[in-house]
């Protein structure tokens, strides 16, 4: 089971870490909610607990939790501009379809 | 896609007249009343000076009812009428009895009705009411004490305690004719009492060795909120333990083999007190009036400290337990609050302080301090306390959600949302012409409904028939600050609507919410499959749903024979999947039926537009020049 991240996401998140002056690195998961039943979760991290499983790529902790790896296993962290718009993007395998709006997904 | 930022840990997107309240602790074995006189809170004691008001409660055949310190005295003479410890009863259903009974001497009444009942001379009482009757003599103490009539109180409950449970607390404190301010956890309630609301963020342990129970709480304080992290602990050790440990030791030194229930009494009313005296003395003589005579043993607090050291160890080895679950370490502890009069025990202090390498809050007494704390509360509820606009909040332990197609749970308000809290969801109808939907609320956090807790069933009625995904259903929950959750639906373009309050169903331990918190983790990939299979036969029947409904109107009209059996047993293909249950399989079978039916469902279409166009003109349908 493995998460990766993209240089410029990981170049993003030191930027953010740094600025914001405390964190270990980011978490990423998955809530089921929305439209398409599964929802992305994109946060800072204080804390790891015992549930969490730990990827390092481009300097950068990013931390899962168990029951979120299932949903995200192979997938990379990317950053992208798409016109006046920028945020980080899921590139999941485990992706089945999208709903409209794109927030949410199914496996 | 939507590009996503990086959210906080947890904030994911989702007068003048001197108004009287009270903070009460209603505990396991002992219960006490508080508030606050001249900005200083204090216990309130009955005519005897006593603050402590034992939990028991007496019926008599008189259909007299006594509480407390007379009530106790009579446990062991007429232990059927007199209940102790009811707060294990509380919010418990009568099959969760099952586990509990063995260690209760009670009759119960088996009744259809899902709330135990306790057979006494005086009738049958169900522990609401027995909890009532400790409440109403709290209540009338105050009322005397302060002289006048109560706005309201703050009671608190075990952190750990679910919607049930804090509603036949809530349900108690009505019949004895109190208003609940609100429910406060416990812990919290200790936390607030030394302050620690208003002083600096950061991570608290509530260690609570009680008499009969003992339990600890990680707590973390970020913006004036109290989550409970953990809890954990042991609901069969408490003082009493460490008094029987004293006993056996004077069982052993005296050289007695066989037991009296006089001689019981006798040396554990003994222990008891050597005990406390040991809290300021290094040695204690213990007196006996014997059948052999009168006997005196000398036990020094050298000796009691090794009587009683595993027992702190146990304490201990569950702090460790609530600590890893917390996932928080030692050193990040910032204060710990001692409650519980058991915490009297120097040794016990030691040892805490030498576990957490902290040097334990022991100002305020231990037995008083969660009462104190709740009257600090109810003091700022009832609007006394100018600086105290604070509202304390506590988290929700488990989420709350709601039963989808296909079995799945849907999680509305996710585990440790500040409370209060309001979310709503909006769903539609599955079938066309639907005119009812049933919400099934569940707590857990597992995908299945069935691996999930059963909270409560409605149904919205009178949705007006439309075709299925046409209705707007706005589902609301909300989750006040007592921890109590209502449900309501409406259909927006109806209006109608339907409700329910979580009533009592049966009791979580902190055991089981832990164990429920752990399940979700270990069985995160049978969960994913599971989803995943559910969703696919949800897809799976939505498909032949709307084959069979067209088929029905216009199979015959527009179909060939060949083209009708083809459908036929793609469709019938679809059924035998469903019923094997691999996902793929049925995916593929979904793709393949849509495919099959494609010119079909293409003629549907142009047959539509045109039975719609026939009879008009084309210049209707261009917009006027």
């Amino acid at each position: 089971m493995a998460i990766t991240i993209t240089a410029p996401a990981a170049e993003r998140v030191l930027n953010f870490l740094n600025n914001r002056g405390s964190g270990v690195g980011i978490r990423l998961g998955v809530k089921t909610t929305g439209c398409s039943g599964m929802a992305y979760v994109i946060e800072f991290v204080d804390e790891i607990s015992e549930n969490d499983e730990i990827f390092e790529g481009n300097g950068v902790k990013v931390i899962v939790d168990k029951k979120s790896l299932v949903y995200l296993n192979g997938t990379e962290l990317d950053y992208t501009k798409e016109g006046l718009n920028e945020g980080f993007a899921f590139n999941n395998p485990n992706e089945g379809d999208r709903c409209g709006c794109g927030e949410s997904f199914t496996v | 896609m939507a590009l996503l930022q990086i959210a906080e840990p947890g904030q994911s997107t989702a007068p003048h007249q001197h108004r009287l309240a009270v903070g009460i602790d209603l505990g396991t074995t002992n219960s006490l009343v508080a508030t606050v006189r001249s900005g200083q809170a204090s216990t309130l004691a009955d005519d005897q000076d006593r603050s402590i008001l034992p939990s028991v409660v007496r019926y008599t055949a008189d259909k007299e009812v006594v509480v407390g310190h007379q009530a106790q005295d009579q446990a062991i003479t007429d232990p059927h009428n007199t209940i102790v410890s009811v707060k294990r009863l509380m919010g418990r259903a009568v099959q969760d009895l099952k586990t509990l009974s063995q260690h209760l001497p009670y009759q119960f009444v088996a009744d259809d009705s899902s709330v135990p009942r306790i057979k006494t001379v005086a009738g049958d009482f169900s522990a609401v009411e027995v909890s009532a009757e400790i409440l109403k003599t709290l209540k009338v103490r105050a009322e005397k004490s302060l002289g006048g009539d109560l706005v309201g109180a703050v009671i608190t409950v075990p952190a750990y305690f679910d919607d049930a449970q804090r509603q036949a607390t809530k349900d108690a404190a009505r019949l004895a004719g109190l208003n609940v301010l609100r429910l406060l956890n416990e812990p919290t309630a200790a936390a607030v009492a030394y302050g620690l609301d208003s002083g600096e963020e950061g991570v608290v342990a509530i260690y609570d060795l009680g008499g009969g129970t003992f339990d600890v709480s990680i707590l973390r304080l970020n913006k004036g909120v109290f989550e409970v992290l953990s809890t954990g602990g042991d609901s069969a050790l408490g003082g009493d333990d460490f008094d029987l440990a004293i006993a056996e030791w004077i069982m052993t030194e005296a050289g007695i083999t066989e037991l009296t229930s006089s001689l019981n009494r006798q040396i554990i009313s003994a222990a008891c007190s050597a005990k406390e005296s040991l809290t300021e003395l290094d040695t204690v003589t213990i007196s006996l009036d014997l059948d052999s005579g009168k006997r005196q043993l000398e036990l020094t607090k050298l000796k009691f400290n090794k009587l009683v050291d595993s027992l702190i160890t146990k304490t201990l080895t569950s702090c460790r337990r609530a600590l890893r679950d917390a996932g928080i370490e030692k050193q990040d502890i910032k204060n710990i609050v001692m409650v519980g009069g058991s915490t009297r025990v120097p040794a016990v202090r030691e040892r805490v302080a030498e576990f957490f390498n902290t040097e334990p809050l022991v100002n305020i007494d231990p037995d008083k301090v969660v009462a104190i704390g709740a009257s600090l509360q109810a003091d700022i509820l009832a609007g006394n306390n100018q600086d105290g606009d604070l509202l304390l909040l506590d988290v929700i332990p488990l989420s709350l959600g709601i039963e989808t197609m296909g079995g799945l749970s849907e999680k509305i308000i996710h585990r440790n949302t500040p409370i209060p809290v309001t979310r709503a969801q909006d769903f539609t109808t599955y079938k066309d012409g639907q005119t009812a939907l049933a919400v099934h609320v569940v707590q857990g956090e597992r995908e299945l409904v069935s691996d999930c807790r059963s909270l409560a069933r409605f149904e919205l009625r009178g949705i007006p028939p439309m075709v299925a995904g046409a209705a707007r259903i706005r589902v609301t929950y909300q989750v006040d600050a007592d921890g109590l959750l209502s449900v309501s639906s409406r259909e927006e373009t109806s209006g109608v609507e339907a409700s329910v309050v979580v009533k009592p169903s049966y009791g979580l331990s902190d055991n089981e919410i832990e164990g429920m918190l752990r399940d979700s983790m270990d069985h995160a990939e049978y969960d994913m499959e599971a989803r995943k299979l559910r969703e696919e036969q949800v897809e799976a029947d939505r498909v032949i749903e709307a084959i069979d409904a067209a088929l029905i109107a216009d199979g015959e009209r527009l179909l060939s024979a060949e083209e009708r059996q083809q459908i036929d047993k793609s469709r019938s293909r679809l059924t035998e999947v469903r019923k094997a249950g691999k996902a793929e399989d049925i995916k593929q079978a979904v793709n393949e039926l849509e495919k099959t039916c494609e010119s079909y469902i293409a003629r549907r279409m142009n047959q539509s537009i045109h039975d719609a166009m026939a009879g008009h003109k084309i210049d209707e349908y261009i917009s006027d020049k």
